[in-house]
């Protein structure tokens, strides 16, 4: 359907669906797509444009990839608790209690930190993700 | 002759033939890009002194008018070559020439100067393609004139064909040859005729019973006066030309005794060892070591599968010896190899089925109640391994629910980028027979509906209203994981069901792949045995693919059936009887007429290095010993120019492409021929 | 054959320690020498090519840009994470297939200081690695312990065998690296439908009961099939199937409780070494019961479709199962 409303023009309704995002990049479609259409390629795309033009109606995805980018892009490296507890607070609030369990478990077994990991080259990825950014508008 | 006159290049220039030049307006197609009228006036005056008396421009140079605008020309100018500078050759090189020889000019003295396809279609500058086009001619024109007169080879048809492939197609083909009153050699490398047609049960639209309707022709393919049956036999060489064909046929050994056999059927009866029937019961029943492949095999003489007979691997048994009352079991039997005579030859091998296993998502050969469409259609069979009862691998239970799955292997470009034509028809099939043989809930799984023919969509409808249940949906997966209770123990149909817009699982007993038709597998090397082409699919190539859909480009061999590509039953046998209209059409003839661009020796150059012999793909070129030459048969020759262009003493020429013409042809195109100072005599 | 350069991934250091644990180990027994990318930074998993194309690729060829200065002699970056390995190997098929994108990558790596030829470097899974360069020989020589009496389900997860922009897998669907691998170690692998359907990956931040349905299915699935444990490639995996199954099993009221492990930490006991040296104890379901059944006789599983692989019933019974072409049937 969302390739119909593609081919048909109907940009906003596309942009506005809620398929992109429950998209787990599993690339099932992409090898058995008989024409050969990359279609988890179209999907990032599509979330892309949909960020970029507001259009999502659901914030739940959009708002957790910018948030692990967030902390990519200072640290360098992702950092789960600092994702977990934004994110949660933001979208999950009553979540909280009924993930604590689970949460400490992680952190007693050391598999969650508390404190990020900062990559030495961080300016250098910085400057790196800057030009990007800027050649990005151009593409 | 003994005029020395040189032109600036130091080639000889004997008198220059009187030349007509005409330029085709093609309606808009040329005259739209390029200035014919300037064309025309140009080569009247410009090339004048190159031998052009008349110069003439018109709308549809091809048409009557056309044509006869250049018999009068021809008469009246007393023209001794003509130049059409139009289309490609490939549409109107034949039109021309027969008007120049209804005119009384050889055909051969007429030359085509594309200025379409190779100017007025490639270019837009109107200046520019003026200017190439200018070029074109003179080119012509210089080639023109070194032009011989030559005058067609004709070669004598023998009488007798080769059909290779016993199937309908095949079978087809040779009866209406030996209804005719001509011999045919009917080779078949399966242990009987009948194809993948006598694997079927019912047959689309009309579902006829497939056995029924072909086993009268197998009967009088094998009882025809004119037709000897080649069968458990392959073609291992092809020499030879159009017309005179000599086939080596290998024919494997059944080591059984057929002047002793009487197709009693005992031997298959005793014999102990049992083995999985992959050909004829596409794997889902067995059969014995010796065998034949289903009763009404045409011819009725078994064969022993020397792989997997008990004698042959260990030397141990011989039951079949001891029970056959004739005595006609021979383990010494030889391979014979025998050399047909032919005069034209029908390839009509058929097609292999794709195998379903390659789509992993659907589970074929790992789960066990999904079937492919042969495995179903021997299933239907009345006669197969479940006497035509509809039932799960175990051999016994019914189906509640089947599901159907429309284009495996096709439409795919992870496949098959092609439509294999018949599995909607079949899977519409299978879905009736299912629906009237059993209870069951049918679903059927498509993209696109395709019922083209005569009758087809009739029965669309018709199963439709016989309740069949249809999901316009890709399957994604059949799976056995079930994910809620009412799924457990059956096979799960994942699959969106585009016109509902929905994600449906469907559980279901019983899945039937409809796979796509592929090429034999072995089709490359076959085509190479015969000389003809496969596509980059393995398909046969026709000679053109609307209008000449049963010849090759190789003149005596045509191609006929789902060798060429998928069809149903009545396009296959149609094809199966065009090509024996086109093999009795030249023999009838009694001969038939070569092309005569070929390539010959000039003896007194050869060197007998014998650089050339093994270069050429018709196999045309052969050494003389005795005489230390090079010698071409120019029967055999098809003008490729490989030997031409390698011969190291330049001892090889080509009639009509000679290097003479071709430097000829060079100089106009540089227009350099031109500079040639208008002083000279060369006008006679 | 041993030098290569390793792309550990987020995870290896949080998340999936037991792999990263394991992983050390089994290297060194089996001489197989990683070494690490300096200062390497985050792939960005599936959620920066849902922003913006050009940052998500520039911050992937960082990576690949280090690996090919760093090279010395190595030019083959093993990733042992699924979505590190999909990224970097993505990166370095588009940048060379898609020329412009390429130039722009480059100019951004330029602002760093950097650049990267598509190509330079070689991006190979771990499983990849182990099975193809090392070899099944090697693995089976270092197995003092073989895992005889456990029934795992090899879970490969979406991203390894697809989109396999390289072609090192055997099928996109049902692929049988894992399979051999553990059976090499003496394992009873169970021939497991969802060995390549995915987790739920991010879903489970994003809309939980998505994604515990795919997590369901897959423990169902196992359990289905009697699995003693799940032994998958992803930190990703690991981490949905093992820390949400309790999440999962209060959303659905069941109560599955399948270990799920790395398959680097199965090597690791297989070689010799104890369960915590291997990474146990990490797992928030604990494997302690199913290591427990390794080398303890097991009761034949019941039939049906829990069954082994049985292609061919032992008589003819029912009709015949498709066989491979070329080998004649054998009844």
């Amino acid at each position: 359907m969302l390739f119909a409303m593609i081919r048909a023009g109907m940009r906003d309704d596309a942009l506005r669906s809620n398929t992109p995002w429950i998209c787990v990049s599993c690339y099932h479609c992409v090898v058995r797509c008989p024409q050969d259409v990359h279609i988890a390629d179209v999907m990032y795309t599509l979330k892309s444009m949909a960020i970029r033009a507001k259009l999502y109606q659901d914030s739940t995805a959009p708002d957790f990839s910018q948030t692990f980018v967030h902390m990519v892009e200072t640290y360098g490296r992702s950092f789960e608790f600092g994702l977990a507890t934004r994110h949660y607070l933001r979208h999950f609030p009553l979540k909280i209690p009924g993930m604590a369990g689970m949460g400490i478990g992680m952190l007693k077994k050391e598999r969650m930190h508390l404190r990020p990991t900062k990559i030495a080259g961080m300016d250098q990825l910085s400057a790196i993700l800057a030009r990007a950014k800027a050649l990005e508008l151009t593409a | 002759m003994t005029s020395a006159q040189e032109d600036g290049n130091g080639r000889r220039l004997d008198h220059r033939p009187r030349i007509g030049v005409y330029v085709c307006h093609c309606g808009s197609n040329i005259a739209g890009t390029v200035d014919v009228a300037e064309l025309r006036t140009w080569a009247e005056q410009r090339l004048r002194h190159r031998g052009v008396v008349v110069a003439r421009d018109y709308k549809f140079m091809c048409s009557s008018l056309g044509q006869e605008l250049i018999a009068k020309d021809i008469k009246e100018h007393r023209l001794e070559r003509v130049v059409v500078a139009a289309c490609s050759p490939h549409l109107h090189e034949m039109t021309f020439r027969k008007a120049c020889t209804q005119a009384g000019l050889n055909p051969f003295l007429c030359e085509l100067a594309s200025i379409r396809e190779h100017v007025s279609w490639v270019h837009t500058d109107r200046t520019a393609a003026t200017d190439k086009a200018r070029a074109v001619i003179a080119g012509a024109v210089e080639r023109v004139a070194r032009n011989e007169p030559l005058e067609p080879m004709h070669v004598p048809v023998h009488p007798a064909t080769l059909v290779v492939g016993g199937g309908i197609a095949g079978i087809q083909a040779a009866l209406e040859i030996a209804d005719a009153g001509y011999p045919v050699y009917l080779v078949e490398r399966d242990p009987s005729i009948g194809g993948h047609m006598a694997q079927f049960d019912k047959t689309f639209p009309t579902l006829d019973c497939a056995a029924c309707i072909l086993t009268p022709r197998m009967v009088s393919a094998g009882t025809h006066d004119n037709i000897t049956l080649l069968t458990w036999s392959e073609v291992e060489k092809v020499d030879g030309y159009v017309g005179n064909f000599a086939v080596t046929v290998r024919k494997k050994p059944r080591y059984i005794d057929t002047a002793l056999c009487t197709g009693c059927g005992i031997c298959q009866e005793k014999c102990p060892k049992k083995v999985i029937d992959e050909v004829y019961e596409s794997g889902l029943a067995y059969r014995k070591a010796v065998y034949t492949p289903f009763p009404q095999a045409v011819p009725k003489y078994p064969v022993i599968d020397a792989r997997n007979c008990t004698y042959f691997l260990k030397g141990k048994c011989r039951a079949c010896e001891k029970f056959c009352p004739t005595g006609a079991i021979d383990f010494e039997q030889a391979e014979e190899r025998i050399t047909l005579e032919v005069g034209s030859i029908i390839l009509a091998t058929g097609y292999d089925l794709f195998d379903p296993r390659r789509v992993t998502q659907y589970g074929f050969g790992r789960l066990a109640n999904v079937f492919s469409s042969l495995e179903f259609e021997r299933m239907t069979n009345s006669a197969g391994p479940t006497n035509g009862e509809i039932v799960l691998r175990d051999g016994k239970t019914r189906p509640e629910t089947v599901g159907i799955i429309h284009c495996v292997g096709s439409r795919d470009r992870n496949f098959n980028n092609y439509c294999s034509a018949i599995c909607c028809m079949q899977s519409l099939k299978f879905a009736h027979l299912v629906k009237e043989r059993t209870e069951a809930t049918v679903y059927n799984f498509y993209i696109d509906m395709r019922t083209p023919a005569k009758a087809y969509d009739e029965f669309y409808q018709r199963v439709l209203e016989e309740g069949t249940l249809f999901v316009r949906g890709k399957v994604a997966e059949v799976t056995e994981t079930a994910r809620l209770p009412r799924e457990t123990g059956r096979l799960v149909i994942q699959v969106e069901d585009t016109l509902a817009g929905k994600q449906r699982r469907i559980a279901v007993d019983m899945v039937v792949l409809s796979a796509a038709l592929e090429p034999r597998h072995d089709s490359a090397d076959v085509a190479k045995r015969f000389g003809i082409s496969c596509s980059h699919d393995g398909w046969f190539i026709e000679k053109h693919p609307k209008l000449d859909p049963v010849s090759t480009m190789t003149e005596g061999i045509f191609i006929a059936g789902c060798a060429t590509g998928p069809k149903d039953i009545p396009a296959t046998v149609a094809q199966g009887a065009a090509a024996a209209a086109r093999v009795l059409g030249h023999i009838q003839q009694g001969q038939i007429e070569l092309e005569p661009i070929r390539a010959s020796v000039i003896e007194e150059r050869c060197s007998g290095c014998r650089i050339c012999n093994d270069l050429c793909p018709f196999g045309a070129i052969t050494f003389v010993d005795e005489r230390m030459l090079t010698e071409i048969n120019p029967v055999l020759c098809q003008g490729c120019g490989t030997c031409i262009a390698a011969c190291p003493a330049g001892a090889i020429t080509g009639t009509g492409y000679s290097n003479d013409q071709i430097l000829a042809q060079i100089d106009g195109l540089l227009l350099r021929a031109l500079d040639v100072p208008d002083s000279e005599p060369t006008l006679v | 054959m041993s030098g290569y350069l390793l792309y550990p991934g987020c995870s290896m250091e949080t998340s999936a320690v037991a792999y990263h644990d394991s992983l050390a180990a089994v290297a060194d027994l089996l001489g197989l020498e990683l070494r690490e990318i300096d200062d390497w930074n985050c792939c960005g998993a599936t959620e920066y090519l849902g922003i913006n194309l050009i940052p998500a690729y520039a911050l992937i060829a960082r990576n690949l840009a280090l690996a090919a200065r760093q090279a010395n002699g190595s030019r083959t970056v093993v990733a042992p994470c699924s979505a590190c390995y999909l990224n970097l190997s993505k990166a370095n098929h588009y940048m060379r297939e898609r020329p412009i994108l390429g130039e722009r990558v480059n100019e951004a790596l330029a602002a760093g200081g950097l650049h990267y030829d598509p190509g330079s470097v070689h991006i190979r899974h771990l499983l990849d690695v182990l099975i193809n360069d090392i070899g099944l020989e090697r693995v089976r020589d270092r197995v003092s312990r073989p895992l005889a009496g456990l029934r795992v389900a090899p879970y490969l997860g979406c991203m390894v065998p697809r989109p396999d922009y390289e072609k090192r897998w055997s099928d996109h669907e049902h692929p049988d690296e894992l399979d051999r691998l553990l059976e090499a170690l003496g394992a009873e692998v169970i021939d497991f439908p969802l060995k390549t359907h995915c987790c739920g990956g991010h879903m489970t931040q994003i809309s939980p009961e998505t994604a515990y349905e795919l997590i369901r299915r897959l423990l169902q699935a196992a359990d289905q099939y009697q699995a003693d444990m799940i032994a998958t490639v992803c930190p990703m995996c690991q981490l949905n199937l093992d820390a949400y199954q309790s999440a999962a099993n209060q959303h659905f009221h069941t109560d599955y409780s399948i270990p799920v492990v790395f398959f680097t930490q199965l090597m690791g006991l297989a070689f010799g070494l104890d369960a915590e040296a291997a990474g146990f104890g990490r797992e928030l379901v604990s494997a302690r019961d199913a290591l427990d059944r390794i080398g303890l006789p097991r009761q034949a599983p019941e039939e049906g479709e829990g069954a082994t692989r049985q292609r061919r019933p032992r008589k003819p019974e029912g009709l015949p199962m498709p066989t491979v072409p070329g080998r004649e049937g054998k009844g």
